[in-house]
């Protein structure tokens, strides 16, 4: 079962690298061959919009790998390609939009409901510490001492 | 103040439930132009017809358009493709951008089906249709005198979409 378990994972390990569709380019060095992949991998393709440019098949990517490669051949740098791309199809294309005063609540809402949560937990605690270690007096007052007396009074007799 | 806080769950629900109801009816699909406001992108490209005629993007200005990325490739643009011809009978103005097609069966098509494009723009290796943003076809642009894209049509444009999308704003465009 062990065996199975681990063999099953392995596959799954395998499937993640052969994903990816299948060019031919040849790069001049090892770095842009690297970034080629992480452009590839943090662009999206606009046709199949759940896919990288990297993974899709869609002619659209295709098309952009092969810009990309041509861009990367010129000797641009990475933010020059991504604004080309960003100038055709706009901030869609990024897996990783930029922050602005549209995308500002996607970048930091999570964060901030977060941290909404922890203070309304910190605020119950403080509350209920509050009312725990809250010092009652053993010593009753004067009118509660009646009270209780006459309430004792009447279930003794 | 206690009420009001018992009151704070129902109304978050309702915000999300109002923004969950609108996602519903929205297109993800449909992306917004990053080139709505500007204008045309240069180009000098041969026609599809004439090989000799170049076309530029000054070709384009002077009256409001319809420019039409289209190819034989295409399934949805023969559906699209009457569509058009009822439009240039009444007098719209479209130019067509052959998009990555082969130009045989693109003048094949035009022959056949009817041409409705004043002009027709061979880009046969997509390089137009990328400086537009184009990412499938059928997709329309809609450009003012100037040359000034203002709006961006993905999928078929239909009696409907037309009636109830393009017109107004082609009209608008016109009177301007």
């Amino acid at each position: 079962m062990k065996r199975l378990i681990r063999g099953a994972l392995f596959g799954l390990f395998l499937a993640t690298t052969v994903h990816a569709a299948i060019d031919t380019y040849e790069f001049k060095d090892e770095a842009e061959r690297e970034r080629y992949r992480t452009l590839t991998e943090e662009l999206r393709c606009p046709k199949c919009q759940n896919q990288n440019i990297a993974d899709s098949n869609a002619p659209i990517a295709m098309d952009l790998r092969q810009e990309i490669f041509r861009m990367l051949d010129e000797g641009r740098s990475n933010e020059q390609i991504v604004d080309y791309l960003v100038a055709r199809y706009g901030d869609f294309v990024r897996y990783k939009p930029p922050v602005n005063a549209k995308t500002f609540l996607l970048w930091y809402g999570p964060a901030g409901l977060l941290a909404l949560g922890f203070g309304v937990l910190a605020v119950i605690l403080v509350r209920r510490r509050r009312v725990e270690n809250a010092p009652t007096s053993n010593t009753l007052s004067e009118a509660e001492r009646e009270r209780l007396a006459k309430l004792l009074d009447k279930k003794d007799s | 103040m206690k009420r009001l806080l018992m009151l704070l769950p129902l109304a978050i629900f309702l915000v999300v439930a109002v923004f969950l109801y609108r996602g519903l009816f929205l297109d993800p699909s449909e992306l917004p132009s990053a080139l709505i406001g500007k204008p045309l992108p240069a180009f000098s490209l041969p026609s599809v017809e004439d090989e000799q005629r170049l076309v530029t993007d000054a070709d384009l200005k002077g009256k409001p358009a319809l420019v039409n990325v289209w190819a034989t490739w295409c399934v949805a643009c023969k559906v699209e493709h009457p569509v058009l011809n009822r439009l240039a009978e009444q007098g719209v103005v479209i130019y067509g951008v052959n998009y990555k097609d082969d130009n045989a069966s693109a003048r094949k098509w035009l022959r056949e089906f009817h041409d409705p494009y004043q002009l027709n723009i061979r880009d046969e290796r997509g390089t137009l249709g990328l400086d537009l943003g184009v990412y499938g076809a059928p997709e329309t642009f809609l450009i003012d005198k100037q040359g000034i894209i203002r709006h961006k049509f993905v999928g078929v444009i239909d009696e409907r979409v037309w009636r109830e999308q393009l017109a107004a704003l082609y009209q608008e465009l016109v009177d301007e």
